[in-house]
């Protein structure tokens, strides 16, 4: 192992590349010494300690330092630092990004405030796209001529510390890269356990300084005209997500994940060929827990059996169609053309059926509610259901036709019905399914 | 043991068989289950998982937990693929072991979230710039589901690399009873990591076809990873030399390796002149579109391929060798049949190659295919 006197760092500098590769007056250099005198303040742990950049001018930075490095893309440092985090809650994760990255990641900065993940953000504030060119980013200001703003900035700049401290970050900083308590500063934001950002606002030589005559004296100026106030802005020391995750999960570590759930055999089934049934209803109908337990009672009963539910993406409203596939041998295709059985229960469920009810024949059995028997056209054998000898048990029309199903066809015996219904359902729903078992007798 | 279960759960059992312990997704039918049991069941393991803000968000979240050293797994369906590609890129450039599953939907775009499709897959072949090699496994059962889970993981580690597992929503919505004692654990292989206590530098290889071993963020040496073209020591280079080593490199660790890629199941049939090429769900059609047509007296053999990129060329064109017609039932507009044409068109003696495609959200249904068996 490398061996690293890590309390007596005197710099966290690479000395081999010492040079930076800024602009001459570039303020990223300047916040990049602070960076370094606060790491060296708080004697951190190199090999505990990592910087992610950003990209941008300030995306080289992570080159310049002997601790860990991650550098990606454009706006995304703070979804790497978060994922670093949560999976290491030990580490000092520091980010370095640009207004630029805090414009096109601005979602991430908002969540990562408001989740308080423990990361410390340092905001390159340039006022403008230093690598691409000068052009306008988020913080640049009203009236300020970039590149793409050549009359003048006509949009309102973000309040960077403001967003992020309304969402609830812990400890929030502005201030310009001149500032002589930045090392101090950036140390506190280091350590404090949430969310932390310095809004650090700079000098871009190359491009917002020229294109605006601007200088250091008119950083705090613009702050002062934008109403922007400086320093410390929040601080608490609330507890950070990577912590709290782990303290709300810890009763549950080392159960096991996902244990097998299997279906034990206890009926037997004299059903020779492989049996295709269609529900089709409405949402609302039980259409999807009675498929459910026509199939699980087809597992007890040593068939295989398969299971496709389709509804509209509102799940409850608009139809429900279930279609279940119960076979001697295993299944492979889980589609079904031409249905044995199919039950048509609701109007939204009749519309879904049309390819099915043309492709049936004589020998295959379609039921049906009264009120939708004059509607179909189906070579198929029509059983209509006589819901008006057990209008108790409507809720439950998808269950007594399945049960119906049941015992015509004698797919299985239907005491694995029932047994499916019990094992799978909560207790309520189960007795009063379990009663339309045996409704389903009177209605056909 | 037989239990009824969806390719959601498989997928999520393959997971953690393969010690994924981190996973961050956003929601999005038809993927969600696999959010939701990956949310319930990692915290068993001392494993972290959360919804992100968006899939750019949950995606990085992954990146960065896999460079701490976690097995980290995301799953999303095409709008949000999409939304992966740039990240997938990073993946690439930076070395990551991350396993995507994509649960594809009808698309483009938005598309029909509640329906069955492969339009994703030459997407998925090339869905980030550069132009570099991925790979994108495909299963087309639940026994699948479960090992190719961990034969994805497996990848990703021994490669440092992004591996996609494309499927579906029949795949991973529909219920279906499973003989779970079937479900295969295989060895399960993690990143090389570099020695502790020689000197480390993050992406040094001997050869161009190494993979880089590999130091954890908050380990005992001081790592360096990155998005940006780098020489070794991960620090952005533009020197025509590095550049070129660094590229070639990214494309060969794959490519130098194809025999480690290829997993396709063949069933000849002797004197069978027609051959079905498929994948996922199309998969289960044509087997049983086989087996109908065999027990009416035709001969046909079936391949199908479950690691669709890098093309499996070597088992393919075997398979291709000797017949004279050849189908690939997809749920597009014929995107493999690009692959399985251009295999064709360099054999001696080069098969018709037919296609049969559906978009309209339909499953295609064995009957579809067994027409084209002569
Ligand atoms: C997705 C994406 N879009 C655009 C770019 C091009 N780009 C590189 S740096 C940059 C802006 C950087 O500005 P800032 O974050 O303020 O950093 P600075 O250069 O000022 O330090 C842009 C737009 C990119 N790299 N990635
Ligand atoms: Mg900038």
């Amino acid at each position: 192992m490398e061996t690293i006197a890590w309390n007596t760092v005197t710099t966290y500098r690479n000395l081999e590349r010492a040079r930076l590769p800024f602009c001459p007056g570039c303020s990223h250099a300047l916040v990049l010494d602070h960076l370094n005198a606060a790491l060296v303040k708080l004697q951190l742990d190199p090999r505990k300690t990592v910087i992610v950049t950003d990209i941008g001018c300030v995306g080289m930075s992570d080159q310049f330092f002997d601790v860990n490095a991650f550098h990606g893309l454009h706006g995304r440092a703070i979804t790497y630092a978060s994922g670093i985090k949560l999976a290491n809650p030990d580490l000092n994760v520091i980010v370095l990004i640009g207004d630029g990255g805090i414009g096109i990641g601005g979602a991430h900065l908002l969540n990562a405030a408001r989740r308080n993940i423990g990361v410390t953000v340092l905001v390159f504030n340039n006022l403008n796209f230093g690598m691409t060119g000068g052009e306008h980013s988020v913080t640049t200001p009203h009236g300020g001529k970039t590149s793409t703003t050549r009359a003048g900035n006509l949009e309102r700049p973000l309040d960077v510390c403001a967003t992020v401290a309304v969402n609830g970050a812990a400890f929030v900083f502005r201030g310009t890269a001149f500032d002589k308590d930045l090392p101090d500063r950036i140390a506190e934001a280091i350590q404090t356990p949430g969310f932390a950002l310095l809004d650090i606002w700079e000098l871009c030589t190359a491009y917002y300084v020229p294109n605006n005559l601007f200088s250091r004296g008119a950083l705090l100026e613009t702050m002062q005209n934008l109403g922007l106030p400086a320093g410390i802005l929040q601080k608490t020391d609330t507890l950070e997500l990577a912590h709290t995750y782990r303290a709300q999960c810890a009763s549950q570590v080392g159960e096991p994940t996902t244990p097998p759930d299997p279906i034990a055999v206890k009926f037997a089934s004299a059903l020779t060929q492989p049996t295709r049934i269609i529900l089709a209803g409405a949402a609302g109908g039980k259409v999807k827990s009675t498929a459910s337990a026509l199939a699980i009672g087809a597992m007890m009963s040593e068939l295989w059996a398969t299971q496709r539910d389709d509804y509209p993406v509102s799940v409850m409203s608009g139809y429900s169609v279930s279609e279940v596939i119960l076979s001697r041998a295993e299944i492979f295709y889980t589609g079904i053309e031409k249905p044995d059985f199919l039950a048509v229960l609701t109007p939204e469920g009749l519309s879904q059926v049309p390819r099915p009810l043309r492709a049936m024949d004589e020998t295959q059995t379609v039921y049906v509610v009264p009120e939708l028997a004059e509607l179909i056209e189906t070579r198929a054998r029509k059983v209509v259901l006589n819901l008006a000898r057990a209008p108790a048990n409507k809720k439950s029309l998808a269950v007594m036709a399945a049960a119906a199903m049941v015992r015509h066809a004698n797919l299985y015996p239907l005491a694995a019905f029932r047994e499916a219904i019990s094992a799978g359902q909560r207790a309520d729903i189960a007795q009063e399914n379990l009663q339309a078992v045996d409704a389903s007798l009177l209605i056909v | 043991m037989r239990e009824f279960m969806d390719g959601a759960e498989a997928i999520v059992r393959g997971a953690f068989a393969a010690g994924c312990n981190f996973f961050a997704g956003y929601p999005i039918t038809p993927a969600t289950p696999i959010l939701l049991r990956m949310l319930r069941e990692l915290p068993k393991v001392n494993g972290v998982g959360i919804q992100g803000e968006d899939e750019i968000a949950s995606i990085g979240m992954c990146i960065g937990a896999a460079m701490t050293g976690a097995k980290v797994l995301t799953a999303t369906s095409g709008p949000g693929m999409s939304l992966y590609s740039e990240n997938i890129g990073l993946a690439i450039m930076g070395e990551v072991p991350l396993v995507i599953v994509d649960v594809m939907r009808q698309g483009p775009a938005t598309g029909g979230a509640t329906t069955a499709a492969q339009g994703d897959i030459q997407f998925l072949r090339w869905i980030t710039s550069g132009g570099f090699p991925m790979i994108v496994l495909c299963p087309s059962s639940l026994a699948d589901c479960f090992k190719l889970t961990q034969v994805a993981f497996n990848l990703a580690e021994r490669f440092r690399a992004p591996v996609i597992l494309a499927t579906d929503k029949e795949m991973v919505g529909a219920q279906q009873s499973v003989d779970t004692d079937t479900f295969e654990k295989i060895e399960i292989v993690n990143r090389t990591l570099a020695p502790a206590d020689a000197e480390f530098v993050p992406y040094q290889i001997k050869k161009l076809a190494d993979t880089p071993a590999f130091a954890p963020i908050g380990g005992p040496h001081l790592t360096r990873f990155t998005t940006s073209m780098h020489d070794e020591r991960g620090l952005l280079t533009k020197k025509p030399s590095n550049v070129n080593k660094t590229s070639r490199h990214l494309a060969q660790k794959l490519e130098a390796h194809l025999a480690e890629l290829e997993f396709a199941q063949l069933d000849a049939q002797p004197g069978a002149q027609t051959l079905i090429v498929a994948y996922g769900v199309t998969a289960r059609a044509m087997i049983e579109a086989a087996r109908n047509a065999r027990a009416a007296g035709k001969r046909v053999s079936t391949l199908v391929v479950q690691a669709l990129f890098p093309v499996p060329e070597k088992i393919l064109c075997a398979a291709l060798t000797g017949v004279a017609r050849v189908i690939v039932p997809e749920l597009n507009l014929g995107q493999y049949r690009l692959d399985v044409e251009r295999l064709a068109l360099a054999l001696d003696v080069r098969p018709e190659v037919l296609g049969v495609n559906r978009v309209d959200g339909e499953l295609i249904a064995p009957a579809e295919i067994e027409e084209l068996i002569k």
